[in-house]
């Protein structure tokens, strides 16, 4: 019973994140593919696209360091970001991306910079609340889920 | 004769057990596309690198059924692997992007791919993955037969070449391919709607072009041979890589299966012919050619080809509801199958329910065409339609061929008719269905269509009604009816017939090679009357190709004239001048 409870917590300390437009629904793909295979599959792919995507932040502040700017080479850049965003489901993250690459295509390094702060917030902030579901996930969770993931 | 597509000693039922490589360089999405696709009960193997999946492909490709690639990768453009992939491998190949861009998803279609699918990505999209495995299987198999049958041309144009008789060109002929013509152009300005103006263009691969391509492989070199080296060779200026490349696939497949069917292969050379009183008038009519025919469906874009003396084809007639075509899109699954004819004799028209027979005289070229029944025979599922298609009371029509038939091991089809029979059943409705099947080998074949609103009676026609062929020196004319059915049950039914013909110039005789594919599907109480005179008999033993058409008065007064007028459309296939087939 009490676990009950708890778990109805953990889906409603997740709700926000929805409602909020931090997630879509790929966020709930993921949860589907979880399974007795994978007890942790969500938490895996998440700190899996952390870690990798962190590398890809890094390569396009570095090109946005490049002067003049390589806008083709900082869309290429942002195109695979944002499909790697879209894996678990960052909403804002890939609305940024979007912007990004649109102020590419104008030119405007400006407007990629500036863009580039908010998506990189964006990409914190998301970080952050994943991190404190899944913490509160993993405490309420059945046993064998209970360990953090490598 | 049928099977899933596969030979691999796989337990599972298909599509349990599809071996998916997926090449992406985000090992986020890597991991949830492993995770998506072993949930559907595939056998997944994850490449972070494009040029890690082209060795693994390279070492083994046979191990995998089909490649799912991103497109941006960066140590190798995903088009680029899919370019290689298509041609080293020639495994389906899904491109996968989180950009949706027309431009790009072009890119990839043009690249050879067979899906394009969006980030992120969807279970239930995988899951559906298989029906390109079967679906290149059963292109594979066209290909095949399309490549042959340009062999027999090129055996017919030697044959031409070393012939010095004269070949026949029959005024007469030609005056009624005129007419016909005329006809169709009627009918074309009734149908705005013609889908061979809407048709894309594409490469016709015409036998002097395939000549070239071949000849530039042979000078290439055939293990050395790539689609760049191909193109400058053959310095045709509008001809793309992507076309060579395409080609030189299909080729190489080709090729392959060529040898593991030589002892098979007795369909192009006309291995059987009949004693057929055409066979001694044919030195009269100097008819020593081999005709190709080609049947473009139109309509079913995704027949791409045309195809040969080998290839089932479903031609589609536009006019149809839209159940018909419903049922002739779905017809992609037909193991193929040998059929050897041997037609020496007018047929004779029974009238019969439910089943019309031609007899004919030779005691083993018995065709019972069109046997209306509830099921396909199993040896018959090339023609299956898939039922959950149609309306539930509608059951298939088959075409019982009765012939003398031998099943090849490739599953392949074919019929070798020496004389062009009526083709089988006719369909009729409370709606009109009307089909014309052109024999044609014209890209844009043409077919005309006749609405007869609030009529009882539609004929369909299915039928090579004339063929033009067209060499240096000769032409045939030739001409087969096909019956017309009366039904006296109001009934909704759909039928499509692929006819292919080929007559053979080797043997020095006319042969016909005929293919025939009939869908139909019926009601129960669909009754089929054919009566005697209704079928166009076909008058073998004249002394040109054209085949005269035998019409009871009486029984046309039960068809309308406009369907009538119909029954002389024709369309022409300038075979061999508009090439084979179209890549």
């Amino acid at each position: 019973m009490e676990r009950n409870q708890l778990h109805r917590q953990v889906a409603l300390s997740r709700q926000p994140l929805f409602d909020q437009g931090f997630l879509d629904e790929q966020f709930l793909q993921l949860e589907e593919l979880q399974d007795e295979a994978n007890p942790n599959f969500v938490e895996e792919v998440v700190t899996l696209y952390y870690r990798d995507s962190a590398r890809l932040i890094l390569n396009i502040e570095q090109a946005l360091e490049r002067n003049p700017l390589d806008f083709n080479k900082l869309d290429i850049l942002m195109h695979q970001f944002k499909g790697s965003s879209s894996s678990i489901g960052a909403k804002k993250v890939k609305a940024e991306c979007t912007l990004f690459r649109e102020y590419c295509r104008a030119g405007n390094g400006e407007g990629c910079i500036r863009t580039f702060q908010q998506l990189k917030k964006e990409y914190t902030t998301l970080k952050k609340k994943l991190e404190s579901y899944f913490q509160l996930a993993r405490q309420v969770g059945p046993a064998e889920t209970a360990c953090r993931p490598k | 004769m049928m099977d899933n597509g596969f030979s691999s000693p796989r337990h599972d039922p298909f599509p349990a057990g599809l071996r998916v490589l997926v090449v992406d360089d985000d090992l986020t999405w890597l991991k949830i596309l492993e995770k998506m696709l072993k949930k559907c009960s595939y056998e997944v193997t994850t490449c972070g690198l494009a040029i890690d999946a082209l060795h693994l492909l390279r070492e083994r490709k046979d191990r995998y059924d089909i490649v799912i690639s991103d497109v941006n990768m960066p140590d190798m453009d995903g088009f680029k692997l899919l370019e290689h992939v298509g041609l080293e491998m020639d495994l389906p190949v899904i491109m996968m992007s989180v950009d949706g861009e027309t431009s790009q998803v072009m890119k990839g279609v043009q690249h050879g791919a067979c899906d394009y699918l969006l980030k992120p990505i969807r279970m239930k999209e995988l899951r559906n993955i298989w029906q390109h495995v079967l679906r290149k299987k059963i292109h594979e198999v066209r290909d095949i037969e399309i490549l042959e049958g340009m062999e027999s041309i090129q055996m017919t144009r030697n044959g031409l070449d070393q012939s010095s008789d004269g070949h026949l060109l029959c005024g007469e002929d030609l005056t009624s391919v005129k007419k016909r013509k005329e006809a169709e152009n009627k009918h074309d300005d009734k149908d705005p709607g013609d889908s061979s103006s809407t048709k894309k263009a594409r490469v016709v691969w015409s036998v002097d072009l395939h000549q070239k391509f071949v000849k530039a492989v042979n000078q290439i070199g055939f293990d050395k041979v790539g689609p760049k080296k191909i193109l400058d060779l053959m310095n045709v200026p509008w001809l793309t890589r992507e076309n060579v490349a395409s080609h030189l696939q299909k080729y190489r497949l080709y090729l392959s299966r060529l040898q593991k069917e030589n002892d098979t292969k007795t369909s192009v050379g006309g291995g059987k012919h009949s004693d057929s009183p055409s066979r001694d008038s044919a030195g009269s009519f100097g008819i020593q050619n081999s005709i190709n025919i080609q049947r473009n469906d139109i309509s079913n874009g995704s027949y791409g080809f045309s195809g040969n003396s080998l290839i089932v084809r479903n031609v589609e007639p536009r006019s149809q509801e839209n159940e018909r075509k419903g049922i002739v899109s779905k017809t992609a699954v037909e193991p193929k199958r040998a059929l050897a004819v041997e037609v020496p004799d007018p047929c004779k028209p029974k009238s019969s329910e439910m089943e019309f027979g031609h007899s004919f005289t030779s005691p083993a070229s018995e065709v019972n065409f069109a046997e209306f029944g509830s099921n396909f025979p199993t040896k018959f599922s090339w023609c299956a339609i898939p039922q959950s298609q149609l309306k539930q009371e509608q059951n298939p029509l088959h075409l019982d061929a009765g012939f003398s038939q031998r099943t090849r091991p490739g599953k392949q089809q074919h019929i070798q008719v020496d004389y062009p029979q009526p083709s089988p059943p006719i369909i009729s409705g409370s709606s009109v269905t009307e089909r014309n099947m052109d024999g044609s080998v014209k890209i844009k074949p043409i077919y005309d269509e006749c609405r007869n609103n609030g009529s009882q009676v539609s004929s369909a026609r299915s039928t090579m009604d004339s063929y033009q062929v067209q060499t240096k020196t000769y032409e045939v004319n030739h001409q087969a009816y096909e019956p017309i059915s009366t039904n006296t049950s109001s009934l909704k039914n759909q039928a499509a017939f692929n006819l292919s013909s080929i007559s053979d110039l080797e043997s020095a005789q006319k042969s016909i090679n005929w293919a025939m594919s009939p869908l139909a599907t019926l009601d129960d109480d669909f009754q089929v009357r054919w009566v005697q005179g209704d079928c166009y008999a076909m008058n073998l033993g004249l002394q040109n190709i054209e085949f005269p058409e035998y019409f009871d008065g009486g029984l046309l007064a039960d068809v309308p004239t406009h369907l009538y007028e119909n029954l002389y459309d024709s369309t022409e296939c300038s075979v061999i001048e508009q090439g084979l087939f179209i890549a």
